[in-house]
């Protein structure tokens, strides 16, 4: 196979630089400052700070509540991702096969994603309400059914809910995109065939669409580790006793909040270690799986 | 190489000139406060600009106290923080810790301004002063919490008056239940400034060892030793028997609205929500404020200031402090304490303004009668080593600390004793690594 190339190495390391430079600035500077204030005592206000060798790192993996605060925001990407992504692909499938209105169905199924995460947190918290929102109508019926103020799953529920709302129109946009580049001839023999549409979804379609699916749910994954603050800081503010605590959560309360930085630091690294493992192991053991032809 | 020199004497004239046109000495102020107590703050910076000519702040709102704070660490890491920064209490003894500040005392003192620091109320000064008595920061927006009752309904229940102790407190909420049991009796949000701080400094128990952290960074916290574990057994038991009703912002109506809007009848809160509880309550809805009730057996004492104060930050010109002092100074005036006062449901801050305001009869009528209870609360008695504030680090931690484990208990996982255990337990150890970052050094 022919590739091209630049002759002039000079040339080339000028024309990636400004794309380099960003990186740095944005990404690897940063950082390295985490990591740095990670394994110090960093005095919030300046002022020296002390190493600390791996001291942050063993006060958070001895402390129960960061544990817990790993298991939640386990739990939560794992729900916050199926209920996005199942929703995105029904919606998907029914776009994709051009059912009546589905043009106008399907620009309104990509506008919640142009909408900010605080501002899905308090529309849902009004919806979730216990007293004022839709669910009192339920509370009403069925009195201390919903409440999400004292119950921690609840709470949890309520956040994830959110969550994968606002996820679901990016979602749909790779699912529904993916399901049109599938060849129509595909489908059209299996139809001849006598398929019938759910065994034509189950054998052709789903199958076809495996890279887009391992795809969004790495995106996810990634997405509900990192991307739930503005939700939980609008609707729960990480409580009910600590019950929806997600991890970024805990990093900014701890650090921004609390000013203590070198345990926050620590907890970003933690954190961006285990989404990249999560990552790799996606890669890993899930893509073995996904045939892109 | 001449061609650069002539540019940049060009742009020295024109930077220069600029100078000349505006004229003014310019310095920054943050403040923390937001909506219409934020609008209040910054009418005060436009009254100081139209007041003289020599100086001009810019105030920017930062929207939250957190937020001022951060801000402001951020904007000083990169040499770009503000001369004048409004920093809540519980951050006391982080800045404290910083040493990045200038002490307004030395400042004043420095430019030749007279202020009578005794003339500030001890509850508000202290704390707000280093160990030698020194204040290092400008007492600001004060406030003190309030019980903010129904007379309405307390009148249907039986009561003239309202509770003086929380034995009586308990026998009104179990006579409102019966007189009104459609409505909900009190409006509660679990507040650590109210149910664990004021309510020690009321009784003159302690939080934390070491006179509340005021004589060393090795202070335990002791809360779960004290009469606080019985109140807040109380709260359960009363949430347990639905005479109270839990009411936060994430569960719609928090406590103050719940209160105004006339769906509870009692409600504990800040006396900076006066007016704004005048503001949302219909004009027939019949109310006024009192001290926090003590329990039986105690004695009542003063309780300390909420809210926040000035901060003047290190690294800025020595014009920027003359400006920064002249506004303090604008600030101390009892007009200006007058104009807060009249605006927000915050209290004067020393007794100069107070007087004045007396003098005016300002508490006489609506909306301002009731407000003067916060005076006598704060200055109830000489504050002691137990009641003159609290100087923790890594407060808004262990407030968090708090807050989350009573909600376990009210939410039933466990028993409020249990929760405080923890949160103890918890909230030194947030100490101990405040003490540990800060290794060698002492509180001022």
């Amino acid at each position: 196979m022919r590739r091209a190339y630049f002759r002039n190495n000079w040339f080339a390391a000028l024309v990636v630089a400004p794309q380099l430079l960003i990186i740095f600035v944005f990404f690897y500077w940063p950082t390295s400052q985490a990591l740095y204030w990670a394994f110090t005592f960093e005095q919030p206000w300046g002022g020296g700070n002390e190493w600390a060798g791996f001291e942050n790192f063993r006060n958070l993996l001895t402390d129960d509540r960061y544990w817990h605060s790993i298991r939640v925001s386990i739990v939560y990407a794992a729900g916050a991702t199926v209920l996005s992504m199942s929703a995105a692909l029904i919606l998907a499938v029914f776009a994709d096969r051009q059912l009546r209105g589905y043009r106008a169905y399907r620009i309104g199924a990509i506008w919640p994603y142009a909408v900010a995460a605080p501002a899905v947190g308090l529309a849902f918290r009004f919806i979730f309400n216990p007293s004022a929102g839709v669910m009192s109508y339920v509370n009403e019926a069925f009195p201390g059914f919903w409440d999400p103020i004292l119950n921690g799953d609840h709470a949890l529920i309520m956040v994830m809910i959110a969550g994968a709302w606002k996820q679901v129109a990016y979602n749909f946009i790779f699912f529904l995109a993916g399901l049109q580049a599938i060849p129509r001839s595909l489908i059209e023999a299996g139809a001849m065939d006598g398929a019938s549409i759910l065994r034509r979804m189950r054998d052709i379609q789903l199958p076809l669409l495996a890279p887009t699916f391992f795809f969004v749910l790495v995106i996810n994954i990634n997405d509900s580790f990192t991307d739930s603050f503005g939700i939980v800081d609008t609707m729960t503010a990480g409580g009910p006793a600590r019950a929806t605590n997600l991890m970024v959560y805990k990093i900014y309360v701890d650090g921004f909040r609390g000013l203590d930085y070198s345990g926050a630091a620590a907890q970003s690294i933690i954190l961006m270690l285990l989404v990249i493992a999560l990552t790799v192991v996606q890669f890993r053991y899930i893509e073995r799986r996904v045939h892109y032809t | 190489m001449k061609s650069t020199y002539i540019s940049a004497f060009a742009v020295a004239a024109v930077l220069g000139g600029a100078a000349q046109a505006q004229d003014k000495i310019q310095f920054e102020y943050w403040y923390g406060l937001g909506g219409y107590l934020g609008d209040v703050v910054q009418s005060t910076c436009d009254r100081f600009n139209e007041s003289q000519d020599t100086y001009e702040i810019t105030c920017v709102g930062q929207e939250g106290y957190a937020n001022a704070v951060q801000n402001t660490i951020a904007a000083f890491r990169a040499d770009e923080h503000p001369t004048l920064v409004q920093a809540y209490d519980a951050g006391t003894a982080d800045l404290m810790m910083s040493g990045e500040f200038y002490s307004v005392t030395k400042m004043m003192d420095d430019f030749d301004i007279e202020i009578d620091w005794d003339d500030y109320f001890p509850g508000i000064a202290n704390y707000y002063a280093a160990s030698t008595g020194e204040l290092f920061a400008m007492p600001f927006n004060s406030s003190t919490p309030m019980m903010y009752y129904n007379i309405d309904d307390l009148e249907a229940a039986g009561f003239d008056a309202p509770p003086a102790t929380w034995e009586a407190f308990e026998q009104l909420l179990v006579a409102l239940e019966e007189a009104q049991p459609e409505k909900c009796n009190y409006a509660y949000a679990p507040s650590t400034w109210i149910d664990l701080e004021q309510l020690s400094m009321a009784h003159n128990i302690p939080v934390a060892t070491k006179n509340n952290g005021y004589d060393g960074l090795d202070a335990e916290y002791v809360y779960n030793t004290t009469q606080h574990v019985t109140h807040m057994e109380n709260i359960k038991r009363w949430h347990d028997e639905g005479l109270l009703e839990l009411r936060t912002s994430q569960g719609g109506l928090n406590a103050r609205d719940s209160f105004a809007q006339n769906e509870c009848s009692l409600y504990f809160g800040s006396i900076a929500g006066h007016q704004t509880v005048h503001n949302t309550a219909s004009d027939d809805m019949n109310w006024d404020v009192e001290m926090l009730p003590i329990y039986e057996g105690f004695e009542r004492h003063n309780t300390v200031v909420g809210g926040a104060a000035l901060w003047v930050l290190s690294g800025k010109t020595e014009n920027e402090y003359r400006g920064a002092a002249e506004y303090l100074k604008f600030l101390a005036t009892p007009e200006s304490s007058i104009y807060w006062s009249t605006n927000t449901g915050y209290i004067p801050v020393n007794d100069t303004a107070y007087q004045a305001m007396l003098e005016q009869d300002f508490w006489a009528e609506e909306p301002y009668a009731g407000r003067e209870k916060a005076i006598e609360s704060l200055t109830y008695t000489e504050p002691t080593e137990l009641t003159g504030g609290i100087r923790l680090g890594g407060f808004i931690q262990a407030r968090s600390e708090w807050v989350n484990e009573v909600q376990a208990a009210l939410g039933g996982d466990k028993t409020m004793q249990e929760a405080l255990d923890t949160a103890v337990e918890r909230s030194n150890a947030v100490l101990r690594r405040f003490e540990r970052t800060y290794r060698g050094k002492e509180l001022p």
